[in-house]
């Protein structure tokens, strides 16, 4: 029996078990065996506070898991199949199954994050691994001197953008608006770099090729007849993160996009169960906010156990 | 000049290099190399899936790990675009890809395809 389980192992689950191992809560996260968090992939990372020359991605995360192990989180990867409440001594806990076992907490906390999403055109998975790309920094040096095809205009479209340059002879991004989502430094970057050309208004209609990709097909947005294909060795797309719920339908409320809706103490539409990161609807999905919100679940879900086991510490949310 | 010999039966995935490979696809019946690289989160994630998948079915599948940054030659010989790339390899001649990570069970799934 543990105090709380973490569902998700990025910066928002490692930070909260931080938290609740340092408040000597009996903590258990189970993070993915195939789905790594979404910014173990980004090369460099630096808006991150702390780090004035940058850090990698996938670093940063194994840092916050030293860090956390080395208060007594207890980590295991496996895969949760589904979660449900049942009654272990007259206590309502929640009960959560995995490929190796089923684990029962007081309490849970679910940082499960998101996955890349998709373009949904035709050629995207019949060319995924030959030419269709969702990671910059698994891929990217297999493409050397080649023409690069960019699908996204926020800050991971334009920072692996940036990233690609490294290896590509050129980089066109492609984005449906007429200027870029991302944060200035990086559009002025990108801007500035002789190798990344933009089609703007675009969107991908098609990506074709035969044994590999050879080109991509875009259209206008505002006129879908004004056509275009341009050729390209590879297709990188960073249109966006889907949330990673679909265990949790049917038992939290979830926007219309399927992000998880947390109060401001994360908690979620049900008793115990507390949410945080990515996967939560939240205006700004970054690491630093992940591990804000990290925080303040573990925070939460402590003061919920301790109501459980009648402890409870009177002003418990107004704790600094 | 002294040369690696390959090991029999093994129950762990065998370390291959670029001066290896022929002679693992010439000595394994069926064997599934895992195409890695330092740089990869998603290709760490699959080792220790690998590792498991070795032990399971010594005898019958031989799997490998190569590292493709330092061994570019076969990258591009079995025109490798994209990590973690399992490579399957039948009575010495290439069947298969199976490109991604994911879950061990699904990937046994997919293996078991091209035997």
């Amino acid at each position: 029996m543990y105090d709380v389980i973490i569902i998700g192992g990025g910066p928002a689950g490692l930070t909260a078990g931080l938290y609740t191992s340092r408040s000597k809560l009996k903590s258990l996260l189970i993070s993915s065996a195939f789905v790594p968090s979404m910014i173990t992939t980004t090369d460099l990372l630096e808006n991150y506070p702390g780090f004035p020359e940058g850090i990698g991605g996938f670093e940063l995360v194994e840092r916050f898991a030293d860090q956390a192990k080395r208060f007594g989180l207890e980590t295991m990867h496996d895969d949760v199949s589904s979660m449900e409440r049942a009654t272990v001594e007259g206590v309502d806990i929640w009960r959560v199954t995995t490929g190796s076992g089923v684990y029962d907490a007081y309490a849970l906390i679910i940082s499960s994050g998101t996955d890349y999403a998709h373009l949904n055109v035709p050629g995207e998975s019949e060319f995924t691994g030959r030419g269709v790309s969702y990671c910059a920094t698994c891929d990217g040096p297999f493409y050397k001197d080649a023409r690069l095809v960019v699908v996204g205009g926020g800050d991971t479209a334009v920072q692996e953008a940036i990233y690609l340059t490294r290896f590509a002879r050129s980089v066109t991004i492609i984005h449906r608006r007429d200027r870029l989502r991302a944060t200035a430094i990086l559009a002025e970057r990108a801007g500035a770099n002789e190798k990344i050309g933009f089609e703007w208004n675009a969107v991908v209609r098609e990506i074709s090729g035969d044994d590999a990709v050879k080109a991509v097909t875009i259209t206008n947005v505002n006129n879908p007849e004004d056509e275009k294909t341009i050729p390209a060795d590879g297709v990188f797309i960073f249109t966006g993160n889907i949330p990673k719920t679909d265990i949790f339908k049917g038992i939290l409320d979830l926007d219309e996009k399927g992000f998880i809706i947390a109060k401001m103490d994360m908690s979620t539409s049900v008793d115990g169960v507390f949410a945080c990161g990515d996967c939560i609807q939240k205006s700004l999905r970054q690491v630093v906010t992940a591990c804000g919100d990290g925080a303040n679940a573990a925070n939460s879900a402590e003061g919920y156990i301790n109501t459980i086991k009648g402890r409870t510490y009177t002003d418990w949310e107004n704790r600094s | 000049m002294s040369e690696t010999i390959l090991i029999d039966n093994p129950d762990r995935p065998v370390e291959l290099t670029d001066a290896l490979m022929d002679q693992a696809m010439a000595k394994y019946p069926f064997l599934v190399v895992d195409c890695w690289a330092p740089w990869c989160a998603p290709c760490k994630m699959l080792g220790p899936i690998i590792e498991n998948l070795a032990k399971k079915n010594q005898g019958s599948i031989v799997f490998a790990k190569m590292d493709v940054d330092g061994n570019p030659q076969t990258a591009s010989r079995f025109g490798i675009r994209s990590i973690p790339n399992l490579l399957v390899f039948k009575d010495g001649k290439k069947v298969g890809d199976i490109v991604g990570a994911m879950p061990e069970d699904i990937l046994f799934q997919r293996i078991n395809t091209f035997r």
